[in-house]
């Protein structure tokens, strides 16, 4: 295993009474598919929005390719490479599944105010580029004929394509995908669980909560096991699977 | 595919040929009305420019006048006896802008965090403030003159040619709110194709996703505080243009001009042509610009004539009728006479689920 991508020590997060995380670290190696699982309420949501940026952390801190990241705005979060898709589909819903991805770009493009004023030559292939590059990530995730559907049009399935798709928009390095086979049937999962391999091979790491079980056994190199904010278990899966922790923690003492 | 080309090059000749010929038609019926005219393009900049924090990035400013009296301001102290200065209009229309983009930014700042409603509050209050300030600026140090407000303010003069005065041309009698108009005509060209190149861009869709969803826009690398800053400073801009124009135009203004109804009217010209669509908006702004005054001329002499006397003065009708509209609207066009396709769809939906 090459390099640790991502290193959080002690990562603490509270709501009022409610001690949503605590003390939770993890490391991510570069390449790896990286689970995340636990019961209901465990704090692995609250733990993505911390990795993300969108929540400060109250405690412990974070780097990322050895950038500091805690306490980050999300926009300096996904400009040092982190992307994420959420538990419940949050697309532009009245824009086309295109300029959803054409958004993704963004942070990659430089276009000002004066740039799309003047619309000089560098605006327009720039323009140009993007709009390559978000049909070329609608046909990775295999929706291309899709792009000028409105993103709220799409069926289910396709709607969280085209939110890894705009994930990947950001050229990120590492991937963070909140429960992505969730509401899916058999079909699409397995769809879905080709399509993260093909992320894998293509070089990106992957942090993913999911509760589909059988999904995060055979897809995921390590798994970690969240239950009331705290780590219980950090392992290969087959060795998490047995640990009575684990079992003790989702099937109750 | 020729002959559509064809007919489109046409088609925008004959528009630009009837919009060259109307100051002279609209001289015909009375110079007021070319006046009229010009006030309506300044209601279309207006309209434009809050367009684009409501319409495009989905902020609700109901203190967007503030700007347009920071822009006439600007102008009036810079080109009038009452500093003594008397800048050209190309030097001061400029710092105008920019001003008035920092007074937008000054109001972005401490609302980043506010949306809907609690936006709304703090945006009517700042323009508020601004009026609030215009009206007693004129002590210790008189700025603004108070609400006397400032007269005598320089007409625009470009290469000698001073638009205050009538000209003759080529045999036609060209008078200065006809030069104006022109000038406004060149303007609005300018202001059109900036809104559409914007709403068309990296900036443009930054300011769509964030309307959409701001969690989302953030979470993809948007850094939505600049971007937000950046609607309201565009925003302000176009409103100070309009306020420096008005200010040469009108040769006076007093803080009277920039109360909160002003606010209200462009946001009701935005909403009533369709919030987020450039056209619609033109055409929302131009409404609500010349059917107030088609009133003011036809309900006196109607009265008169039907009834012998005035029984309903024109403003009563003018309430009236707009009452009757905003209701009309809210029923049977609720995204507008002209919406954006996204808005339309937007309140497809919402009459899908209720």
């Amino acid at each position: 295993m090459s390099g640790l991508l991502l290193e959080a020590h002690d990562i603490g997060k509270r709501f009022g009474g409610v001690r949503a995380l605590h003390q939770v670290s993890l490391t991510i190696a570069e390449g790896e598919i990286y689970g995340l699982i636990g019961p209901n309420g465990a704090g692995k949501t609250t733990l993505f929005n911390v990795l993300t940026g969108l929540y400060g952390a109250d405690g412990g801190n974070f780097t990322f390719c050895g950038t500091v990241l805690d306490n980050s705005a999300p926009h300096l979060v996904a400009r040092a490479g982190i992307a994420r898709t959420f538990q419940n589909i949050r697309l532009f819903a009245n824009m086309t599944a295109l300029e959803n991805v054409m958004v993704g770009r963004h942070l990659r493009t430089h276009a000002g105010v004066i740039g799309a004023v003047l619309r000089g030559a560098g605006t327009r292939a720039e323009e140009v580029a993007i709009e390559r590059r978000a049909v070329e990530l609608l046909h990775y995730v295999g929706i291309a004929d899709r792009a000028n559907d409105l993103a709220r049009q799409l069926p289910y399935g396709d709607q969280r394509r085209l939110e890894i798709a705009r994930a990947l928009a950001t050229d990120p390095k590492l991937l963070a995908l909140d429960e992505p086979a969730a509401g899916m049937n058999a079909t699409e999962t397995t769809e879905l669980r080709t399509l993260i391999e093909g992320l894998r091979a293509d070089g990106l790491t992957v942090l993913l909560i999911e509760h589909d079980v059988k999904l995060v056994m055979g897809l995921c190199d390590r798994v970690a096991v969240l239950d009331y904010g705290e780590k219980i278990a950090e392992d290969v899966p087959e060795k998490v699977q047995r640990d009575p922790k684990v079992i003790e923690a989702y099937l109750g003492a | 595919m020729i002959r559509r080309r064809t007919r489109l090059v046409i088609g925008v000749t004959l528009v630009a040929l009837a919009l060259l010929a109307l100051p002279f038609a609209l001289s015909a019926a009375g110079t007021a009305w070319v006046r009229i005219t010009n006030l309506a393009i300044l209601f279309v900049f207006l309209s434009l420019g809050l367009n684009i924090v409501v319409g495009f990035a989905g902020l609700l400013d109901l203190g967007y006048v503030a700007f347009y009296g920071v822009g006439a301001y600007v102008y009036a102290l810079l080109a009038s006896p009452h500093f003594g200065l008397h800048l050209p209009f190309w030097v001061i229309l400029p710092i105008g802008a920019s001003v008035a983009a920092i007074f937008g930014v000054l109001l972005g700042a401490p609302t980043l965090k506010l949306r809907g409603d609690y936006l709304a509050i703090v945006t009517l209050g700042f323009g508020e403030i601004v009026r609030i300030f215009l009206n007693n600026l004129s002590r210790p140090i008189n700025i603004t003159n108070g609400p006397q407000g400032i007269a005598q303010i320089d007409p625009v003069s470009i290469g000698g040619v001073s638009f205050g005065d009538t000209d003759v041309l080529l045999g036609l009698t060209v008078s200065g709110p006809m030069k104006h108009y022109y000038l406004l005509l060149l303007l609005l060209l300018l202001v059109i194709v900036v809104n559409l190149r914007l709403q068309n861009s990296r900036i443009g869709r930054a300011w769509e996703a964030i309307r959409e969803d701001e969690i989302a826009a953030r979470a993809i690398g948007i850094d939505t505080t600049r971007v937000k800053l950046l609607a309201f400073a565009m925003g302000a801009t176009f409103g100070g243009i309009a306020g420096g124009m008005f200010s040469s135009i009108q040769g006076f203004i007093s803080p009277e001009s920039f109360v909160l109804t002003e606010s209200v009217m462009i946001l009701a010209m935005v909403v009533l042509g369709g919030m987020g669509n450039i056209w619609g908006v033109v055409v929302g702004a131009l409404l609500l610009s010349f059917v107030p005054e088609m009133l003011r001329y036809t309900v006196v002499p109607v009265q008169l004539a039907l009834f012998g006397k005035l029984l309903v003065e024109p403003e009563v009708i003018r309430m009236l009728l707009f009452g009757m509209a905003l209701v009309l609207m809210m029923r049977f066009r609720p995204a507008g006479l002209w919406p954006s396709s996204a808005r339309q769809r937007e309140f497809s939906i919402e009459k899908m689920k209720s």
